[in-house]
């Protein structure tokens, strides 16, 4: 049994990616992110890895660049307009079809906003927020644990499709503290790839690490197409509540989940059939998930946001048959009860009575 | 004379123009590996720019970076691989303008890698645009009727904004002539020691000619670089150095 400790959600973020195998972070402070790069800059000397505060979020992102066409397990995170900045490598890292892990401890409002929690970046993760035709694969804790468990896990699917992995946390999931049992050590052997750089005799073949498309040419569409669909066939990831008989079915990630998930259990203390989908695979959507609300009148997210960004990837789950509304504010996670009632007035709509 | 080219300089099509000094920079990077014993365990970066057709001359592992982050993609590479030599290689426009705060970095910071800057006074890649290294009055396709040092600046010079750091080397040498090239590779070659001796940042900018964006002939170019770009960018060893 590993070990279980009380943790605050960034350190466990970070502590569970140096048990990943991750020996690179470059970092750049910036709230609510600032405890990664704060642990880290102590702990990583600790088990003998590489860590830097950078110049910029670009120095640093570009840097994970560097130590990923080595072969290592790099890491660099960072909130808001951060994140913004971290773009340029992104669109570099899926272009050169290297491995990396990049965390958005998310915070509100666009420009410099604020940094108390929001979920305004969904758009901006999900659909690849650099330039070019890219996606990534966007994992969305709502615990400590799952910030430990799912940074563990984004090390291994960034190898294992050669892809940059992001990881969607907000300022609460970053800043609470929870019980976390800590995943195991495991090593990395930097040498075991065959594409990254180490040097060579100059009767071997050299490697390159580049746009891809330069050297693969036409296939490369092809390649391109059979990852993002082996992605979106394997990597679904999901927690159903509840969805089976439900009218109302909610669906939420991150912090706004955990407030959804006591939603779902007071509307069925009153009778009322509500249940949640929560995706924990933002890209690829877990449109599966969706299959098993047989019964379902309505869906309605709760997201930090005002644009309600994440109704247009339900929309699509469901083939736009059924109606999605949203709930939720930039400004703060929603109130159990008034998610009740609006579950209660949807319900009741949905069944033919007065519109909300 | 015989010459004897690099085995890991390739003979595939080069891309560079005639005249250019990136290839003879690229020549003289490979020389210098294979005469130290280290061709083995090179590893390169190469800026987007006109350097990155060195991907296709060079046998060497290369990454190509963004533009601008060659140095600091280097400096990434080189934490994790520590036993292998780092080698960043760009342009002026790379380094001076867009990668700026990651080259004041990189020497306040004094990372262990080498950089080879190549300074053509111009955007070579993007077809001669105005450079923070343009000379005063040099007409470019940004600056047709020749560049306004009042308005945007003279001619920005490592050896000025690294005159306070404690880099491991620094050095400018020119790609024209036999005498300035030897002398060129001397300090390359003196970059890639201290280097191996973990001296942090080994760096040599390498003044070379650009005749198409020059709208100059090869020969015409090696002479506005030997009588122009001299005057603005002086050559020898700042930091470092021990040499002639
Ligand atoms: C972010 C970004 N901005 C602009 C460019 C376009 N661009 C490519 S190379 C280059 C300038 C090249 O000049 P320099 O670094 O001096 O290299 P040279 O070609 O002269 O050797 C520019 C502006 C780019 N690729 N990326
Ligand atoms: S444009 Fe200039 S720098 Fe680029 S290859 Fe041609 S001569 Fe060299
Ligand atoms: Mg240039």
């Amino acid at each position: 049994m590993s070990e279980r400790v009380l943790m605050k959600g960034n350190e466990a973020l970070a502590e569970a990616a140096l048990r990943a195998g991750c020996r690179f972070f470059a970092g750049y402070p910036i709230t609510p992110q600032t405890e990664i790069l704060e642990y880290l800059s102590w702990r990583m000397d600790e088990v003998g890895g590489s860590y830097t505060q950078a110049e910029s979020e670009l120095a640093a992102v570009n840097m994970v660049f560097g130590a990923a066409s080595g072969g290592a397990r790099a890491l660099t995170t960072s909130s808001g307009p951060g994140f913004s900045l971290k773009q340029e490598g992104i669109s570099y890292l899926c272009a050169s079809d290297l491995p990396a892990v990049i965390v958005n401890v998310m915070r509100i409002g666009s420009g410099l906003g604020d940094i108390a929690q929001g979920q305004g970046d969904y758009w901006q993760m999900t659909r690849g927020g650099g330039h070019g035709d890219y996606r990534t694969i966007v994992l969305a804790p709502n615990s400590v644990q799952e910030n430990a468990d799912l940074t563990y896990l984004a090390f291994d699917l960034a190898e294992k499709y050669r892809h940059p992995v992001l990881m969607a946390s907000d300022a609460a999931i970053g800043q609470m503290i929870e019980a976390v049992e800590l995943p195991e050590f495991k090593e990395h052997d930097i040498d075991k790839f065959d594409w990254s750089v180490k040097g060579g005799k100059v009767t071997e073949k050299y490697r390159k690490i580049q746009n891809i498309f330069y050297s693969m040419g036409p296939a490369y569409e092809d390649f391109l197409r059979e990852k993002y669909a082996k992605m979106e066939a394997e990597e679904q990831r999901w927690e159903s509540t509840a969805v089976e008989d439900a009218e109302l079915v909610f669906v939420a990630f991150g912090i706004s989940s955990r407030v959804c998930e006591e939603a779902v259990e007071g509307a069925r203390a009153k009778g009322l059939k509500v249940g949640l989908i929560r995706p924990i695979t933002l890209y690829p959507f877990p449109v599966k998930a969706f299959e098993e609300a047989k019964k379902v009148k309505a869906f309605m997210t709760n997201e930090m946001n005002l644009l309600a960004q994440m109704t247009d990837d339900v929309r699509l789950a469901t083939g736009c048959k059924i109606p999605v509304y949203h709930s939720g504010s930039i400004f703060s996670i929603s109130d159990t009860q008034e998610l009740i009632a609006r579950a209660e007035e949807v319900i009741r709509a949905a069944k033919g009575g007065d519109r909300t | 004379m015989k010459l004897k080219a690099p085995e890991r300089v390739t003979f595939n099509k080069s891309g560079f123009c005639p005249g250019c000094g990136h290839g003879v920079a690229g020549r003289l990077i490979a020389e210098v590996a294979e005469e130290m014993g280290l061709a083995d365990k090179l590893i390169t970066t190469v800026d987007v720019a006109c350097g990155s057709l060195h991907l296709e001359d060079w046998h060497f592992d290369t990454v190509m970076a963004a533009h601008g982050r060659t140095l600091v993609t280097a400096i990434g590479l080189k934490k994790v691989r520590k036993d292998n030599p780092v080698l960043a290689y760009y342009g002026d426009g790379a380094g001076y303008a867009i990668g700026m705060a990651e080259t004041i970095h990189a020497g306040l910071r004094n990372d262990n890698v080498i950089a080879i800057v190549v300074n053509n006074a111009i955007y070579g890649m993007t077809g001669g645009q105005m450079a923070p290294t343009t000379l005063p009055g040099q007409k470019t396709t940004s600056s047709p009727y020749g560049k306004d040092a009042a308005r945007f600046g003279k001619p920005f010079r490592i050896e000025d904004a690294y005159s306070g750091f404690d880099i491991g080397y620094l050095a400018r040498g020119a790609l024209v002539g036999a005498a300035n090239i030897n002398r060129a590779k001397k300090m390359i070659r003196k970059a890639f020691e201290k280097h191996m001796n973990n001296q942090g940042l080994c760096y040599v900018e390498l003044l070379s000619p650009c005749p198409t964006n020059w709208n100059l002939a090869p020969l015409k170019a090696k002479d506005f670089l030997l009588d122009e770009m001299t005057k603005h960018f002086p050559l020898g060893e700042f930091k470092g150095g021990d040499a002639k």
